[in-house]
C-alpha cells in the first residue's frame, strides 16, 4: 500500500511540476496584467513602478527562479487581485466549492444506484424506460442553459429561491440542482448497464437458487459488485466539479474555485491561477487514492 | 479481378440498404439520426439561403415574441433584441456549431488513438511518457488554454477548434491505450503472432478493427460534449466571438433579456440539447450496430418490422 | 402409483429469441426418489438443464415460458406455488450446485459468510448458521475451517471451491439436491474426490440427487438411473449399466461410440534419426512461481507426442514456450538443429510457417471482425511466398473442405458457427501455413464428445495425409490415448514419466501416472463399480 502510494505520488508529482511549468509560462502568453490595473491615463512612470512592484520586468527564467524559490518557502505569490497571500484566496475559495461537490455527489451517487439499480432489474419495463430517457435527456443538458432557465423559473417567475450568493441553504438548492443534472445521467447510465450485467451473472443465479429475497439479491449481492464501474464515473465527475464548475459558479455567483478561476485568468492574476492549479490537483490526487481505496474495500482480489 | 470489384460494388449498395434497416430497426436511433441528418443539411445549406435574413437587424422586430407570424414564418420563433430573427439565426450558427465539434472530434480522435497505440502496444518507456503527458493535458486548465490562444492568435473557428481538440486528446488516449492492453492478451492475436504477423499488421489488421467500434462509439458521445465545451468557451465570452454565431453563443447574448424575453436563450439551448441528446442515441446504437455478434438483434427486428 | 419425491410431468419449455421461438425442451418427464441419483446425459444444445432451471424458478419469463408440464414436489405442483412459495423451497427443500464454482460463488463476500446466508435466509439464528457452517466446511474437507471461513472464494482451488458449494447447497438439509455439471471444470483426480463426496453425503443425508452431466464416465460412477437427452427430447432412459449395455436409440449409441479410450493403441515406433524439434532444459518463472523446472521432449517427423497433466503442471507454458510466444528464462528449442530461442525476429518469421498451434477455445482464437476467408487466407497475406492471391478463394475452398465445412461459408464470421466449426475453422487457418508441426493446446477439451471423436479423427486424417506432427497437449488421459503416439506426462513443471502410449497406459510406472489413470473414469458402469468396489476393499484393508 505504502509503495503504491508513494509511485502514484511520484507519477502525479511529475505531472504537477510539468504543469505548474507550463502554466507558468503560457499564461504569462497572454499579456501585460498593468493596463487591467492601473488606470488607462496612468502615466509611463507609475506602469513601471507597478511592473518593477511586482518583477514583471524582469526575463521569465528570472521571474520563474524567483516564483520556485518562493514556493519552497511555501509561499505561494500574492493575489493581484485581492493584494493578500493568493493560497488564502485559493484555500477559501476551495472550502466552497468542496461541499458544493460533497453535497452534489452524495445526491447524485444515492439517486444514480437506487434508480439505476431498480431500472436494470426490469430491462426494457416501464421505469428503466422513463429512467433512461430522463437520463439520457439529463445527460445532454447544457449546464448554463439549465442554469439560467432555473433562474428564471425559480428565482424571476416564482421568486421561490434567491438568484445568487451563498446566504442562506436555499441559495444552495439551485446550484446544486443544476450541477446535479449531468453527473446524475452519466452515472445512472453506468449503474443501469453494469447492474444488467451482474444480475445475469452466475452468482445472482446461485442466490436465486439459494432463496434469497429479491431486494436482499439486487442490493447485497448485485450492487456490490455493479459498483466497481460505477465508482471510476463517479470519481471523474467530482474531479470535474473540484476543478471548477465554473459555469455554474459564474451564473449563480458562488464564490467558489472555478468562479475564482476564471476571474483570475481574465484578470491575469497568476499567482492566484497557478495556486488554484495546486490545489486541486492535490485535491484530485486525494480523491483518487480514495477510489482506489473503495475500490479494494468494495473487492477483496484488489490488493495494492 | 474485375469481378472482384463488381463483387464489392454490389455488396456496397447491399451494406447500405443493410444499416439503414438496422437504423429502422431502433426507431429512437432513427429520429435521432432523421434530427442530425437535418442539422447537417443546415450546417452545409444554411448559411448560403438564410444568412441575409440572420444578419439583417429590424429595429421595429427587437425582442419579438415567438409564434407571432405577423413578421412572417421567419420570425416563428421570435427574434433577438437587435430584430434579427431566431429561426435564421439557429440555421447559421449549426454551421459554426458543428464545424468546431467535428473539426475537434476528428483532430482529437485521431491524435489521441495514435498516441493510445503507441502507449498500449508498446513496453518502452515512451508508453510512460505519452500517459504523463495525456495526465498534463488533461489537467491543463481548458479556460486559460482558452485565453492563451484568444490572446495569442485570433478567436477564429480553427483556433477554438484547436484548443477543444487538445483538450479532448486525453479521452482518446486513455480509452484507446486500455482497450489495446486488453485486446493485446487475447487468443487471436497471439494466434497473429505464432502465424509470423508483423507488429504493423497486429496493430492494423487485428487491434484496431477490435477497438474502432468503441473509438466510434465514444466519438459520437465526444461530439456531444464538444459542442457543450464550445457553448461553454462561447457563454463565458472566450470562445466564438461575435459577429461569428454559435448556438452557445446565442444563449450567452440572450441572457441580459432572460426576464422579458426568455426566448431569445430558450430556442438555442434547445436546439443543443436536442442534437446532443440524438448524438447519444446514436452512440448507443452504434455500440450495438458496430459488433458483428450483437447486430443480428438489429437486423432481426427490421426484418421483422420492415 | 406410489408418489414421487419429484416428478416432472410432459414438460415443455420455449425461448423466444431473435432468430424465432426455440423449443428447449419437447414433453420432458422423469421422475426423482429419495436416497437414489438420476442422471440427466446430453451434449450441449441438449436441454438438459432447462428441467433443472424450471424446478429452481431460474428460467426468466420472458424470453422464456413453459408451454406445458407440471412439476410436482412432494405431490404438489410447483409450477401452480406463489413467488414466495418456490422461494422457500429453492436452497431449503431442493438446492442446486453449478459447473463453474468461481463464477457461481459472489467474489466479494466471505465463503462463510455466503454459507451462513444459506441458513439465514431460511430462518436460522445468525450464531446457530455459523456454527452449523464451521461443521459443513469441515465435513467437505476444507481445511483449517475457522480461517477459511474469512476468506473469499478466489483463495481457493477449484476443487475446494466446488467442495464449498456442496457445503453451501446442504447447509439445510435439502431433500434433492440438483448438480449441474458440477466436476466438468475440474481436474480428473479431484474430480474423483468430489463425486466420492457427493456419494458419502447422499449415503448420510438419504437425499435425491440429480445429476446433469455430458460425460458418460461421471455416470458410470454415480447414477443409478439415466435419462438420456437429445434436441430437447428424452431419446432413452433406464437402469445406468442397462442403457450403457445395451442402448436402443441411435443417438445413444453414438454417443457411447464416441467417448474416447476404447480404440486401438498404435504400436511404437522406432525413434531415429534427428528430432523434428526439441526442448532441452526448459525453465520458466513468473514472479515466484515455478512453471517449468528444466523440460526436456522430443518430437520426430511425422510423430504425435502428447503432453498430458493436471492444472498447474506447466503443460502450456511448455506449449507457450516452445513457440515464444512466452520466452523460457533458460534452455534450448532445437528445430530441426537450430535453437529458435536464439533466432532473431527476422530469422524466427522464416521459420514460423513450419510451426503452427491450434489453441483451446476457437471463440477467442479467431478474430470475431475478419470473416472465415480473411481469417485462412491471412496466412498467404503474412508469407507471401506460400500463394499467390489468384489462387486464394480456390484454397480457402479446398481447406473448408478438407476440415468437412462448406465452401460457401468463407463469407460468414466465426460467431455464426458452432464451437465444432470454429475449431476446424483454427486447424484450417493452421493448414494454410503448411506446417510441419501442430502444437494442440487443449484443442478438442472445450468440445462436445462427439464433436471431439469427430475433430480427432480429422487431425489423424491429416496427420496421414500431410505427414504432420503434432505436440499435443490435454488434461484427459482417454482423449490421448487413441491418437497419441507417445506421452510425457507432467507434474509440477516436472515430467515424471514418459513413453509409448502402450506402455503408459499398460504398465504405468510413476505412482503419479497411476493415480491419473485410476481417477480417470470408464463410461461402462461396470467398470466403474468393479473399481469403487476394489477401492473400498483396500480401504477396507487398510482400516483393518
Amino acid at each position: 500500500m505504502k509503495s503504491f502510494i508513494s509511485k502514484r505520488a511520484l507519477a502525479s508529482g511529475v505531472s504537477l511540476i510539468g504543469l505548474v511549468v507550463l502554466v507558468f509560462f503560457l499564461s504569462r502568453l497572454t499579456g501585460d496584467p498593468t493596463d487591467l490595473y492601473l488606470p488607462l491615463d496612468a502615466s509611463t512612470e507609475m506602469r513601471d513602478q507597478f511592473r518593477q512592484m511586482h518583477g514583471f520586468n524582469d526575463p521569465l527564467i528570472v521571474q520563474f527562479g524567483r516564483y520556485v524559490a518562493d514556493l519552497a518557502r511555501l509561499d505561494f505569490g500574492q493575489s493581484l487581485r485581492q493584494a493578500r497571500p493568493a493560497m488564502d484566496v485559493v484555500l477559501e475559495a476551495f472550502g466552497w466549492t468542496f461541499w458544493l461537490a460533497v453535497i452534489t455527489m452524495s445526491c447524485v451517487t444515492l439517486a444514480a444506484i437506487v434508480i439505476g439499480s431498480l431500472a436494470a432489474f426490469r430491462v426494457g419495463g416501464i421505469f428503466d424506460r422513463i429512467a433512461t430517457f430522463f437520463s439520457l435527456i439529463g445527460a445532454a443538458a447544457p449546464d448554463f442553459w439549465l442554469a439560467i432557465v432555473a433562474i428564471v423559473i425559480f428565482a424571476v417567475k416564482l421568486h421561490w429561491l434567491p438568484t445568487s450568493g451563498t446566504g442562506t441553504p436555499w441559495h444552495w438548492i439551485l446550484p446544486v440542482s443544476v450541477l446535479f443534472i449531468r453527473p446524475f445521467g452519466l452515472i445512472l447510465q453506468v449503474v443501469r448497464g453494469s447492474m444488467i450485467g451482474v444480475l445475469s451473472s452466475a452468482y445472482v443465479k446461485t442466490a436465486r437458487a439459494k432463496g434469497v429475497r429479491t431486494p436482499v439479491i439486487i442490493f447485497v449481492h448485485g450492487l456490490r459488485n455493479a459498483m466497481l464501474p460505477v465508482i471510476t464515473v463517479i470519481g471523474d465527475q467530482a474531479a470535474a466539479i473540484l476543478n471548477g464548475a465554473v459555469v455554474v459558479e459564474t451564473v449563480f455567483g458562488f464564490p467558489g474555485i472555478g468562479k475564482l478561476m476564471i476571474d483570475s485568468i481574465l484578470l491575469r492574476d497568476f499567482a492566484v491561477v497557478l495556486a488554484v492549479i495546486m490545489v486541486s490537483a492535490l485535491a484530485i490526487f486525494i480523491m483518487n487514492l480514495l477510489i482506489d481505496l473503495a475500490y479494494a474495500l468494495l473487492d477483496p482480489r484488489i490488493r495494492y | 479481378m474485375t469481378d472482384t470489384q463488381i463483387l464489392s460494388g454490389r455488396k456496397q449498395s447491399g451494406a447500405l440498404g443493410r444499416w439503414f434497416s438496422m437504423l429502422w430497426a431502433d426507431k429512437l436511433a432513427f429520429f435521432a439520426a432523421l434530427f442530425l441528418f437535418v442539422v447537417l443539411l443546415c450546417a452545409i445549406l444554411g448559411p448560403h439561403f438564410l444568412d441575409a435574413y440572420a444578419t439583417k437587424q429590424n429595429l421595429r422586430g427587437r425582442n419579438a415574441p415567438p409564434f407571432d407570424l405577423t413578421h412572417g414564418w421567419i420570425y416563428v420563433l421570435g427574434a433577438d433584441a437587435l430584430g434579427r430573427p431566431l429561426l435564421a439565426r439557429i440555421v447559421v450558427a449549426a454551421q459554426n456549431t458543428m464545424l468546431v465539434a467535428a473539426g475537434a472530434v476528428a483532430a482529437s480522435s485521431v491524435v489521441g488513438a495514435a498516441l493510445g497505440l503507441v502507449a498500449g502496444y508498446s513496453r518502452r518507456s515512451a508508453a510512460q511518457w505519452i500517459m504523463r503527458l495525456g495526465d498534463v493535458i488533461m489537467s491543463f486548465p481548458s479556460l486559460l488554454l482558452a485565453v492563451i490562444v484568444l490572446y495569442m492568435l485570433e478567436p477564429s473557428v480553427a483556433n477554438i477548434v484547436l484548443v477543444l481538440a487538445i483538450t479532448r486528446i486525453p479521452i482518446y488516449l486513455r480509452t484507446t491505450r486500455a482497450e489495446v492492453l486488453e485486446v493485446r492478451e487475447r487468443m487471436f492475436v497471439q494466434a497473429a503472432t505464432v502465424m509470423g504477423a508483423s507488429h504493423r499488421r497486429i496493430v492494423f489488421r487485428h487491434i484496431l478493427p477490435v477497438i474502432l467500434p468503441t473509438l466510434v462509439t465514444i466519438a459520437t458521445l465526444d461530439f456531444a460534449f464538444v459542442m457543450l465545451a464550445e457553448s461553454s468557451l462561447s457563454f463565458l465570452g472566450i470562445g466564438i466571438q461575435a459577429p461569428e454565431i454559435t448556438w452557445g453563443l446565442m444563449v450567452s447574448q440572450g441572457r441580459p433579456y432572460l426576464t422579458n424575453a426568455w426566448w431569445l436563450s430558450f430556442w438555442p439551448g434547445l436546439a443543443i440539447i436536442l442534437t446532443t441528446l440524438s448524438l447519444n442515441l446514436l452512440s448507443n446504437w452504434l455500440r450495438i450496430a458496430l459488433d458483428p455478434a450483437q447486430r443480428w438483434r438489429l437486423e432481426m427486428r427490421g426484418r421483422k418490422n420492415g | 402409483m406410489a408418489e414421487h419425491l419429484l416428478e416432472v410431468r410432459d414438460l415443455s419449455v420455449e425461448f423466444h429469441t431473435a432468430a424465432g421461438t426455440v423449443k428447449a425442451v419437447q414433453d420432458v418427464s422423469w421422475h426423482l426418489d429419495r436416497g437414489e441419483t438420476l442422471a440427466i446425459l446430453g451434449e450441449s444444445g441438449s436441454g438438459k438443464s432447462v428441467s433443472a432451471s424450471a424446478i429452481m424458478n431460474l428460467i426468466d419469463m420472458p424470453p422464456g415460458r413453459i408451454t406445458s408440464g407440471t412439476i410436482l414436489f412432494n405431490g404438489r405442483d410447483m409450477l401452480a406455488m406463489s413467488a414466495e412459495e418456490r422461494r422457500a423451497i429453492n436452497g431449503a427443500r431442493i438446492a442446486m450446485i453449478f459447473q463453474d464454482p468461481l463464477a457461481h460463488l459472489n467474489p466479494v463476500y466471505t465463503v462463510g459468510w455466503q454459507i451462513t446466508e444459506m441458513m439465514t435466509t431460511h430462518g436460522a439464528p445468525r450464531e446457530e448458521a455459523r456454527t452449523r457452517a464451521l461443521d459443513l466446511m469441515k465435513r467437505v474437507g476444507i481445511p483449517r475451517p475457522e480461517l477459511a471461513m474469512n476468506k473469499y472464494p478466489f483463495q481457493f482451488s477449484g476443487g475446494q471451491r466446488q467442495r464449498l458449494m456442496i457445503a453451501m447447497a446442504l447447509a439445510c438439509k435439502p431433500d434433492i439436491l440438483i448438480a449441474d455439471e458440477p466436476t466438468t471444470a475440474l481436474d480428473v483426480t479431484v474430480q474423483a474426490q468430489v463425486l466420492e463426496l457427493l456419494g458419502e453425503l447422499q449415503d448420510e443425508t438419504g437425499m435425491g440427487l440429480l445429476l446433469i452431466t455430458h460425460d458418460l464416465g461421471v455416470v458410470a460412477e454415480i447414477a443409478d438411473r439415466v435419462v438420456v437427452m437429445n434436441s430437447g427430447c428424452i431419446v432413452e432412459s433406464g437402469n445406468a449399466a442397462e442403457v450403457y449395455r445395451n442402448p436402443q436409440h441411435p443417438y445413444t449409441k453414438k454417443l457411447i461410440d464416441a467417448a474416447p479410450g476404447k480404440g486401438e493403441m498404435p504400436d511404437e515406433q522406432e525413434r531415429k534419426g534427428e528430432p523434428l524439434l526439441s526442448a532441452i532444459g526448459l525453465h520458466k518463472t513468473y514472479g515466484a512461481f515455478h512453471a517449468l523446472k528444466g523440460v526436456d521432449i522430443a518430437i520426430m517427423p511425422g510423430e504425435t507426442v502428447a503432453v498430458v497433466g493436471e492444472s498447474g503442471s506447466g503443460k502450456s507454458t511448455l506449449a507457450r514456450a516452445i513457440l515464444r510466444l512466452d520466452d523460457p528464462n533458460s534452455g534450448q528449442v532445437l528445430y530441426r538443429g537450430r535453437d529458435l530461442l536464439a533466432m532473431s525476429p527476422r530469422e524466427l518469421f522464416g521459420l514460423r510457417r513450419d510451426l503452427q498451434m491450434v489453441f483451446q477455445d476457437p471463440t477467442q482464437s479467431l478474430n470475431p471482425r475478419m470473416t472465415v476467408f480473411q481469417l485462412i487466407s491471412e496466412a498467404w497475406a503474412i508469407h507471401p511466398g506460400i500463394l499467390p492471391r489468384a489462387r486464394w478463394k480456390e484454397r480457402v475452398a479446398e481447406l473448408l473442405v478438407k476440415v468437412g465445412l462448406k465452401p460457401d461459408m468463407a463469407a460468414r464470421y466465426p460467431h455464426q458457427f458452432s464451437g465444432g466449426q470454429r475449431q476446424r475453422i483454427a486447424i484450417a487457418r493452421a493448414l494454410a501455413m503448411e506446417p510441419k508441426l501442430i502444437v494442440c493446446d487443449e484443442a478438442v477439451s472445450a468440445l462436445d464428445v462427439s464433436i471431439q471423436a469427430q475433430v480427432i479423427a480429422l487431425l489423424d486424417g491429416l496427420r496421414r495425409e500431410f505427414g504432420l506432427s503434432y505436440l499435443f497437449i490435454a488434461h484427459d488421459l482417454p482423449v490421448v490415448r487413441d491418437f497419441a503416439d507417445r506421452v510425457v506426462v507432467m507434474k509440477d513443471g516436472e515430467i515424471v514419466e514418459e513413453g509409448p502410449v502402450r506402455q503408459i497406459f499398460d504398465a504405468p510406472a510413476h505412482p503419479y501416472t497411476r493415480a491419473l489413470l485410476a481417477a480417470s473414469l470408464d463410461p461402462d458402469p461396470e467398470i466403474q463399480a468393479a473399481r469403487r468396489a476394489a477401492r473400498n476393499l483396500e480401504e477396507g484393508l487398510e482400516i483393518a
